[in-house]
């Protein structure tokens, strides 16, 4: 561990501290123990030179410009454990990580793969680098026809906002569609946005894009004005924190689910079309922004529990002190700069997990995750044999859609 | 030390691509404009070289959708001069467009003027040389690299089989970039945004396009399936020996 003692710039570290303080609980960064609970739990703690206790510490030794000149924040995948283990209820990864992030990309300090995905962003509305108006085309073949509010116009009761990777990525198109027949099979009236869909962008605001991430919020909040709908749901749970508790202080304020949720409520109505049996052990990974930073554990693991021949198990990261798949916090986008450093992946520790529990199949409920996760199975060895499945899958399978 | 980059847009990739009914261009109606990659590297050059050494930079375009956009983000990253040659461009080739680019360029006075080497839309010839020509100035193509010494530069040209000179180029001087020194930088949306409120985009309009000297296109098309090819069958050994034969038949051998 390097601090040379160069000359201080108390100023940057004063104009970065006291800029934390008009963050919604940012002046909480003041109390902070230094108990080092959350560099420990941070799954890349041990290699970030400056994991977040040491950061608050940097500030109050007014070096903050040491963190800066290093890299290591850009292993930060925005898993909020340390911000849900502070002993002092720092919104650690909001706050602290976010804006420390924020500078990097100020300093223009970004790795290129994630200077891609935000410009990316910012030209075609999604990080992939897709064409928009093929944001819909994982609806072609699907019987009845979705519908598309642009071409339809009709008010629908509700709205999926589908997002980035449940749209274009050729992993998560059956995962996407399986659900848009569980919707029907359930003669829900649903609409969605397609080539007028923009990226939710709250994992390019935890990589520390704001004025990207509301100009996303921005152009979504045009769209949505545009229809008549009662509610929104989502497949994915970073679209979800973003229009639950980041789109309504820039005035896009919907009531929102999640979808595992609303099926949950509906699962008295899907328990007599589950026919088929899926006999396996089924281990749950919970997503960092569905179950840590917004409390949904229990909805998933419900849906699961209701199909014929599916015996739950856990695995030793569960719940609250769920494991990161490694892709949030721009960490989709950070893979080879994290490997470079690491040499290894959260998805890979992850699947060694879901194998130490005899598992066969390990269930997701966020679109970065079956990329991600299956990747890791073709990795490690021990992990050939695990499927990685979405929620909405097993149940359209058991449902015989 | 004054830097001009005259920059253009070209069709996005991204879009299908689609020819319209007269068979001679691309079909606008959902064509998307994008900046041509090397002229985006030849705007990075510009601005490492005045953060290296000082100066100004101007960049230029002609009208388009979406050049506004990236004019103020060269200037988020440290352009000082937006201009935009306002008129009817839809027809303009390289060639009308070094004319009218070379009539503004005149009246700036740039010591330095930064293309990218080649685009991928038109080819009747990059844009660079043209300009050089106009403007009666020397032009060096395929740069990566560029130091500057008083009123010349040393200009680092890649030959292609990975072979590079350094020329040295007495200023003012054209020169077509291949890479910049860095690839162009990121700027964060906050500045751009900050930017569009206070960079001016300068218009200057131009009414006589003169494209003579162009190719003029006789067909568009999209690939056409041939039916020319033959798979050679065999162990590797035979298909060697049937290909050297074949060679041997064409009179390539
Ligand atoms: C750095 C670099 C990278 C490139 N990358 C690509 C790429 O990735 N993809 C691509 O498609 N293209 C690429 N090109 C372009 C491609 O190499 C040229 O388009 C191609 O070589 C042009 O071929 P040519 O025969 O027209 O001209 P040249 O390759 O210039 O050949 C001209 C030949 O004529 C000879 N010659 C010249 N004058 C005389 C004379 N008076 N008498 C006899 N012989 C003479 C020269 O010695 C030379 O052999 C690249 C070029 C460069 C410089
Ligand atoms: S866990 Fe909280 S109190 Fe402890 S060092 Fe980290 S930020 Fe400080
Ligand atoms: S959010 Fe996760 S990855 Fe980032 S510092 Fe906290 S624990 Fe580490």
């Amino acid at each position: 561990m390097e601090i040379t003692l160069s000359p201080l710039s108390p100023s940057v570290t004063k104009t970065f501290y006291t800029s934390l303080f008009d963050l919604q609980d940012g002046e909480r960064v003041r109390t902070c123990l230094q108990c080092g609970t959350c560099s420990g739990i941070c799954p890349f703690g041990y290699i970030m030179k400056f994991p977040p206790g040491k950061i608050i510490g940097a500030i109050r030794a007014e070096i903050f410009d040491h963190v800066l000149k290093t890299d290591s924040v850009w292993m930060c995948v925005s898993c909020n454990a340390c911000a849900s283990f502070c002993p002092s209820n720092i919104p650690i990864t909001r706050v602290l990580m976010t804006r420390t992030k924020e500078e990097m990309i100020l300093a223009g300090n970004v790795p290129s793969e994630l200077q891609a995905a935000l410009e990316n962003t910012q030209r075609y509305g999604n990080p992939l680098g897709e064409s928009p108006r093929k944001r819909a085309d994982w609806t072609l073949g699907l019987q009845p026809e979705v519908n598309i509010l642009g071409k339809t116009r009709q008010p629908v009761d509700v709205l999926w906002y589908v997002g980035d990777y449940a749209s274009y990525h050729s992993r998560m198109q059956p995962a996407t569609r399986a659900l848009a027949k569980i919707l029907n099979a359930l003669g829900v009236n649903f609409g969605i946005l397609g080539p007028e869909e923009y990226s939710d962008g709250d994992s390019q605001r935890l990589a520390g894009e704001r004025g990207l991430f509301e100009m996303m919020a921005q152009k979504n909040g045009q769209v949505f004005r545009k229809y008549k709908f009662n509610q929104i749901i989502t497949t994915d749970p970073h679209a979800y924190n973003a229009l639950k508790n980041e789109y309504p202080a820039l005035g896009v304020e919907y009531p929102v689910q999640h979808y595992t949720q609303f099926l949950f409520e509906r699962i008295e109505q899907i328990k007599p079309l589950l026919k088929n049996e899926i006999k396996a052990k089924v281990a749950y990974h919970d997503p960092c922004y569905l179950g840590r930073v917004n409390g949904i554990f229990d909805e998933p693991r419900a849906l699961l529990s209701a199909i014929p021949g599916v015996e739950l198990v856990e695995m030793s990261h569960q719940r609250i002190n769920s494991l990161c798949c490694g892709g949030g916090g721009g960490g989709m986008w950070l893979d080879g700069f994290q490997w470079e450093k690491a040499h290894t992946r959260l998805s890979e520790w992850r699947v060694r997990e879901a194998v130490a529990v005899n598992t066969q199949i390990l269930a997701v409920a966020c679109p970065y995750e079956p990329p991600r996760f299956e990747d890791a199975t073709k990795t490690i060895q021990a992990a050939s044999q695990l499927k990685v499945r979405e929620i909405a899958e097993l149940l359209a399978e058991s449902m015989d859609l | 030390m004054k830097i001009a980059v005259p920059i253009k847009f070209v069709p996005d990739l991204v879009e299908e691509l689609t020819i319209d009914p007269s068979g001679t261009a691309l079909d606008t109606t959902w064509l998307r404009l994008i900046i041509n990659e090397l002229d985006d590297h030849a705007v990075e050059q510009a601005i490492l070289l005045k953060e290296r050494s000082g100066g100004e930079v101007t960049v230029l375009s002609a009208e388009a959708d979406g050049v506004d956009d990236f004019l103020f983000t060269a200037a988020a990253k440290g352009a000082d001069r937006l201009i935009k040659l306002t008129g009817d461009f839809s027809a303009a080739d390289n060639h009308a467009l070094g004319r009218a680019f070379a009539d503004v360029i005149k009246e700036l006075q740039p010591d330095l003027i930064l293309t990218g080497v080649q685009a991928h839309n038109d080819l009747d010839g990059s844009v660079g040389p043209l300009l050089a020509e106009y403007l009666g100035l020397p032009y060096v193509g395929y740069v990566a690299g560029i130091a500057l010494d008083g009123n010349k530069v040393v200009a680092r040209k890649e030959y292609a089989g990975g072979l590079v000179a350094e020329v040295e180029v007495k200023l003012p001087a054209v020169l077509g970039i291949q890479a910049a020194e860095q690839p162009p930088r990121y700027v964060a949306y906050s500045k751009i945004r900050q930017v569009m409120g206070t960079a001016k985009i300068e218009e200057r309009p131009v009414s006589n396009l003169e494209s003579s000297g162009g190719v003029v296109v006789g067909r568009l098309f999209q690939p056409e399936v041939a039916e020319r090819a033959t798979m050679l069958e065999g162990s590797p050994e035979d298909v060697a020996d049937k290909l050297v034969g074949l060679f041997k038949e064409l009179g390539t051998l």
